[in-house]
């Protein structure tokens, strides 16, 4: 079925690099109307694996697939633009595309900032410019978007609303979502899927499954459970997940009882993908 | 008219100053300063080699700057070097390299001089043929690449991830770089073309609000460099490559001294 596709497929992925081994087969997908959230200790290997995705950097085995002509839209961890280029936020919109003036101030107003835009990107906070990245991926209307760490810099309510953003806009142009979050209570709500990721996945299912796997309790521990806990919430149905959370506890690169890549249908569980 | 040196020297001056502001702009939004200082260097190895083969000084100059740019990005994998101090050690060795070379044919009488601050009095029609041909060239190469150019340069990551053409867009600058000083040499000289790239560039920054509007500016601040420099050096008989240079810094500290005003008088941003 050509519209289960996903739009996005590594599968054991390894990046090495000066003899360290940053990623170790590691294997991920993304299809459609689907937010797919990596999360993981600093060092985990998180941008390192986007980046592997996106072929901004080379890997040493595994492969990347990718839909035929994807139109993808990027907002990359950092964005350091030096002071000497001259750039409103009106202009940085069109960085990679062209687009009206309406479209720029649709999509700014999606973000709220709307108001920015005659401003230079040099003027923005930490907070202002994550929104007006947003936009520029937003712009596109891209089949999948690839944040890393999309809400730094926001403060507290702005981030929930950034996040209710993300799922807003999965649900307005269903697109897939790649999200790279460190915000492990936010991500929760939001997510279909989880990866915990340590150089090699830890483990991976629903949010909610992932929040009682040993493996992810160990990396984040108590704390993440507890300020995690009032935003999880249970979905109605159980995929191919057992409810023995010891099973989640498996190291090895296959045989993860919760993994389901390469499945885009959430709701259906026996079609080939 | 093209029978008065001075009018062509004046065309030739402004022949490169059209291009190298705007390519200037890049060089300085890019941090490439010292790179492009370094591939200018290289220019005098590259007359050294093409009089010891024999070929117009254009291309040995061409060939060896982008030599450099190449050895540069290869050596960079070695990542033991900050690129800095690598462009630093290629620099002065392509600069010594080229000027003993030059010791050692001696039969050719080299005016060292002309060769590392320009002869633009002595340019001739054929010199303005290639200087317009290949100005044309390469503002249309620029054009052309301007958008993957201008994404690379605020971000490489999203630009190439969204499918624009990125190194191909690099990889195209360089040889504008190079074709640009192989141009500007005789002009100029090696050790100053990277100047009439910076500083209108740098001028150009303190009025512009958009890249496009920076690199136009730039472009004319450069042919006033020249325009000014070259009629200084007639007025005190003074050696013209340096007096463009001087041009160009002479508005450089007009615009850091009238930027404030006409920041003040701008109607305020909506």
């Amino acid at each position: 079925m050509p519209h289960t596709d996903p739009l996005l497929v590594g599968t054991d992925i390894t990046v090495k690099a000066d003899g360290k081994t940053l990623l170790n087969n590691v294997s991920v997908s993304v299809c459609e109307n689907e937010i797919v959230t990596i999360i993981g200790p600093n060092g985990g290997g998180k941008t390192t694996l986007l980046k592997s995705l996106l072929g901004l950097r080379p890997i040493a085995s595994g492969s990347v697939k990718r839909k035929k002509n994807l139109n993808l839209g990027y907002v990359p961890q950092k964005l350091v633009i030096d002071r000497t280029l001259p750039l409103t936020v009106q202009r940085l919109m069109q960085l990679t595309g062209s687009y009206k003036r309406a479209q720029i101030e649709d999509a700014l107003g999606e973000t709220g900032v709307a108001h920015k835009i005659h401003d230079n990107i040099h003027s923005l906070s930490g907070g202002e410019m994550q929104r007006v990245l947003l936009a520029r991926a937003i712009i596109r209307q891209p089949e999948l978007m690839v944040l890393d760490e999309p809400v730094q810099g926001v403060d507290y309510l702005g981030e929930i609303a950034l996040y209710q953003l993300i799922e807003a806009i999965r649900n307005k142009y269903k697109c897939g979502i790649l999200l790279v979050s460190h915000d492990l209570h936010m991500v929760m709500r939001a997510s279909n899927r989880v990866i915990c990721l340590n150089t090699h996945v830890c483990c991976s299912g629903q949010p909610t499954d992932v929040e009682q796997s040993p493996d992810y309790q160990r990396l984040f521990g108590s704390r993440g459970l507890q300020t995690m806990a009032p935003y999880g919430h249970r979905h109605g149905h159980f995929h191919d997940i057992p409810p023995d959370p010891a099973s989640l506890g498996d190291h090895s690169a296959e045989g993860h009882s919760c993994e389901n890549h390469h499945h885009c249908d959430h709701e259906g569980h026996n079609h080939a993908g | 008219m093209l029978d008065d040196f001075f009018i062509r020297a004046l065309l030739g001056g402004i022949g490169i100053a059209l291009v190298s502001g705007p390519l200037g702009c890049f060089i300085v939004w890019r941090r490439m300063a010292y790179f492009g200082e370094t591939m200018s260097h290289a220019a005098l190895l590259g007359i050294s080699l093409s009089l010891m083969m024999d070929l117009m000084p254009f291309w040995g100059v061409f060939a060896v700057s982008i030599a450099i740019a190449m050895a540069l990005y290869g050596l960079e994998k070695l990542d033991r070097l900050s690129s800095d101090t690598l462009l630093g050690i290629l620099s002065h060795a392509s600069l010594s390299i080229g000027l003993i070379a030059l010791g050692f044919m001696a039969w050719l009488r080299v005016d060292v001089m002309s060769l590392l601050f320009g002869d633009i009095l002595s340019i001739t029609r054929g010199d303005l043929a290639l200087i317009w041909g290949g100005g044309i060239l390469v503002l249309g190469l620029l054009l052309f690449h301007w958008r993957s150019l201008l994404a690379a340069t605020v971000s490489q990551d999203i630009a190439s991830a969204e499918g624009l053409p990125t190194k191909q867009a690099n990889l195209v600058f360089i040889l504008l770089i190079a074709l640009v000083i192989a141009v500007a040499m005789k002009l100029i000289g090696a050790l100053l073309i990277t100047s009439l790239l910076i500083i209108p560039a740098a001028s150009a920054r303190q009025f512009a609000r958009s890249p496009e509007m920076m690199a136009l500016l730039a472009a004319i601040l450069a042919c006033l460099s020249a325009i000014l420099g070259l009629n200084m050096s007639m007025i005190w008989d003074s050696n013209p490559g340096p007096s463009i240079v001087l041009g160009a810094f002479m508005l450089f500290l007009l615009s850091l001294a009238i930027a404030p005003l006409v920041r003040a008088l701008r109607p305020p941003q909506r």
